[in-house]
This record gives C-alpha cells, sequence and structure tokens, in this order.
C-alpha cells in the first residue's frame, strides 16, 4: 500500500472518569508504523475504554487524540477508512451464515470482495466445510473465527482488537499471532488489548500497564 | 456510498425474511385494530365514512411503532452498529438505509393493505386511492421520526414506552395531514391536493432532518 509508510496515533493527555470513578488521568501513549501496543492490565482497568476512545467511540473527558497531528474528530471517516476496530462482541448475526457476515462487515469496511474471495478467506480461517451454515448453530470460537476472519481481507494501516484471543483454541491462536505478525512487518500498526499471555514476536512490540 | 446504502437495505430485508414473523405482526396489528373499531362502533355507513381516516392513520401510527424499538437495538447489542459508526462512510447513509429498510417492511405493507380497510369501511373508490397515497406518502416520514426515537431511547430501560411517549407527538402533523386528505377526499372539490403537499414537505422535511439527528443521538448512545 502506498500510504501503509509512516503514520502515527497519538493520544495526549487522556482522562476518562466513568461515573464517580477515575479510570485514568494524563494517560498518554503513541503507536507508530510497524509497531504493536500491547495493553495490559487487570479487569476494570478501562482497557476496553481506552480502546474505543482511540477508535473514536467514546470522548474522553480531557485529551487529545491525533493521527497524524490532526484530531481523529476533525478528520472523521478519513480516519475510519485507515482503521479496522474487532471489540468485544462479534458483530456476528446468528441468522446469517459466516459468508454473508463476513461480506456484510467488509462493505461496513467499504470493501467489497468477490465471493471467491470471501470463500478463500473464511478457509484461511479455520471454517472451511462450515460456510453455508447459519452462525446459530457455530460454537463460541468458530463465531470469533468469523469476526477475525476480517484481518485477512482489511489491510488498513491500524488494527485495533479487543481481546482477540479470547476463546480461541491452539491453532486459532496460532493463526492469530501469525496474521499480527504479519501486519506489523508490513508497518501496519496493531494495538491490542489480553489478559492471557500470549508470546507476540515481533520488533516493534511496546507494553502498557494500565491501573499502576 | 450507493454500495453501502444498498448493502445495509438487502442486509435488513434478509434478516427480517429469516425471523419472518414480525413482519406479519405489524400487518395483523394494523388489521386488528382497524377490525375492532366496525365492532365497537355498529355498521352504520355515514358513522363508518366519517372515523375512517382516523382510524387508519392512527392504526398506521402505533403500527410503525411495533418494530421501531428493534430498529437499532439488535445491532447494538451484537456489536454490529459499533462498526457502523466506524464506516468510512458518513453515518446518516446508515441511518438512511435502516431507515428505508425499516418502510419496506412496516410503511409499504401498510400501504397495500390499506384497501382492506376501505372495504370495511364502505369507502368509495376515490377515498380509497387516497388513503394508499397519503399513507405513501406520509409512513416513509413515520420510519424516519421513528429512527430518531429509537436512537435516542437506544440501550434505556423501558425504552420502549419512552419511545411512544417521544415519538407520539411528533407524529401528529402526519396524522392530521394523512387523515385530512382521505376526509378532504369524500367531499367534491375539497382541497385534497393541499393536504398531499403539506403531508409531502413533512416528509421531506423529516428526512433532511432526521438522518442528522439520528446519526448524532446514535453516536451519543455508544458512547
Amino acid at each position: 500500500m502506498a500510504d501503509m509508510t509512516d503514520a502515527v496515533l497519538q493520544a495526549e493527555g487522556l482522562t476518562c472518569i466513568r461515573g464517580d470513578r477515575c479510570l485514568f488521568s494524563g494517560l498518554s501513549v503513541s503507536v507508530r508504523s510497524g509497531e504493536l501496543l500491547y495493553l495490559q492490565g487487570a479487569n476494570g482497568v478501562g482497557k476496553t475504554t481506552l480502546l474505543r476512545a482511540l477508535c473514536g467511540l467514546f470522548h474522553p473527558d480531557e485529551g487529545q487524540i491525533s493521527w497524524n497531528g490532526r484530531p481523529i474528530k476533525a478528520i472523521g471517516e478519513e480516519f475510519f477508512s485507515r482503521l479496522l476496530y474487532i471489540g468485544h462482541q462479534s458483530a456476528i448475526k446468528l441468522e446469517f451464515t459466516p459468508l454473508e457476515n463476513l461480506r456484510i462487515s467488509c462493505a461496513l469496511d467499504g470493501l467489497y470482495p468477490e465471493d471467491g474471495v470471501l470463500w478463500h478467506v473464511l478457509e484461511r480461517a479455520g471454517l472451511r466445510g462450515f460456510e453455508d451454515l447459519p452462525a446459530r448453530m457455530l460454537s463460541q470460537g468458530q463465531k470469533k473465527r468469523v469476526g477475525l476472519a476480517r484481518l485477512f481481507v482489511n489491510d488498513a494501516l491500524l488494527w485495533v482488537l479487543d481481546e482477540p484471543f479470547n476463546g480461541l483454541d491452539a491453532g486459532a491462536v496460532e493463526m492469530l499471532q501469525e496474521v499480527i505478525s504479519r501486519h506489523v512487518a508490513k508497518r501496519g500498526m496493531v494495538i491490542l488489548t489480553t489478559h492471557q499471555e500470549v508470546p507476540l514476536a515481533s520488533d516493534g512490540l511496546r507494553c502498557l500497564r494500565l491501573g499502576e | 456510498m450507493w454500495r453501502l446504502f444498498k448493502t445495509i437495505v438487502s442486509r435488513d430485508l434478509l434478516l427480517a425474511f429469516r425471523r419472518r414473523a414480525e413482519i406479519l405482526m405489524t400487518l395483523f396489528f394494523f388489521v386488528v385494530v382497524i377490525s375492532l373499531f366496525p365492532l365497537g362502533i355498529g355498521t352504520d355507513k355515514q358513522i363508518l365514512l366519517r372515523i375512517a381516516p382516523g382510524v387508519a392513520w392512527v392504526a398506521a401510527l402505533l403500527a410503525s411503532m411495533l418494530l421501531l424499538e428493534r430498529l437499532f437495538a439488535a445491532d447494538y447489542l451484537d456489536g454490529t452498529l459499533e462498526q457502523m459508526l466506524l464506516t468510512p462512510q458518513p453515518l446518516s447513509v446508515v441511518v438512511m438505509a435502516k431507515v428505508c429498510a425499516h418502510w419496506l417492511l412496516t410503511g409499504l405493507p401498510l400501504v397495500l393493505i390499506s384497501p382492506l380497510v376501505a372495504l370495511q369501511y364502505r369507502l368509495g373508490d376515490e377515498q380509497m386511492i387516497s388513503m394508499m397515497l397519503s399513507l405513501l406518502l406520509g409512513t416513509p416520514a413515520l420510519s424516519m421520526i421513528g429512527a430518531i426515537g429509537a436512537a435516542l431511547t437506544l440501550g434505556l430501560r423501558g425504552g420502549g414506552i419512552l419511545l411512544s411517549l417521544l415519538i407520539l407527538p411528533l407524529y401528529i402533523p402526519a396524522l392530521i395531514y394523512g387523515a385530512g386528505a382521505i376526509t378532504a377526499s369524500v367531499v367534491a372539490n375539497a382541497p385534497e391536493q393541499a393536504y398531499y403537499m403539506l403531508l409531502g414537505a413533512f416528509t421531506v422535511l423529516s428526512m433532511a432532518l432526521g438522518p442528522w439527528a439520528a446519526s448524532a443521538a446514535l453516536r451519543l448512545a455508544l458512547e
């Protein structure tokens, strides 16, 4: 990709208060191309909130988040076109088959791959033979795989993944690790949270511990 | 942009098709409410002619509210709505697409079944046509305004009742102009056209402001 070159997502002085509780204050963090930011911390310290703030889904009480020096609030859709966010919830419709689910989530990302590509991607995500079954019939792990299959199609610069390793079997964890390190090696950037210890072999690995 | 619109409309239609019962529910509700009035009031032709426009429109308002609560709720619960907020396209496109699908599933069937009302209330051909026309013009506004309410009450407990309280007053102009158009068609030489124009203007206005308002409400709801 032409502009996989150098981009930076920068957050300065973020403060977030939920109810009476201050989740974090004065938090500054930045991620550049080719870096992987690994958010760690116990339950309830605000990992998901921080991720949502970095995506522009949540406005922190104080502080500024900018993409290449411009506030993400101002550039809106331009930033969203560089972003792939996979949250806690699967965004999977149980009435749809994995194929339909993937097609729709791609459309929401602004991508319209051909069916052949989608079949291939689902196979890579370990869903061979399940492409045409309603997602209702899939196991939790398989649903999760359907959600993660987007990673094979979407080459957005910034990936924000909330607990991507949850509920996956060993094979899927390995697959995901590989996809992530490949993305980072291509000078993409990844921000992820997990409370499992998953070894992520990558040069640009950085950790941030919240709640300490 | 158009492509995303089409994808979301067809997605919502397909989803509704896989949960068929819901579409039929709106339709049956409309028919049942309409049928209750002659049973309660009697079959005096004059009275039925008088009340038909109002009854048809009130029933349409209530019927179009039935599925409103579900408009964004399912997508909100499974996280799809978050993804919709993060599309590289303006959120209003998504809102418009969902409203369009909602209208195709609730508004359009009402328009198509309204001749049945005309039959029950012994309306003439002319009134039947004006009933269909007024519903056709007005129901898109109902879906659009409803979407604003659905977005505002998203994720609230007891949102359903609040939604009705919030939205029904806003439906009043549609009710007045819509029922007015049908009533006017009963009387010869009445200014029927004026009602259509007002109803059309109301729909256009809601289409112009609604997507923007609903998008803002959705962003707030997801914070």
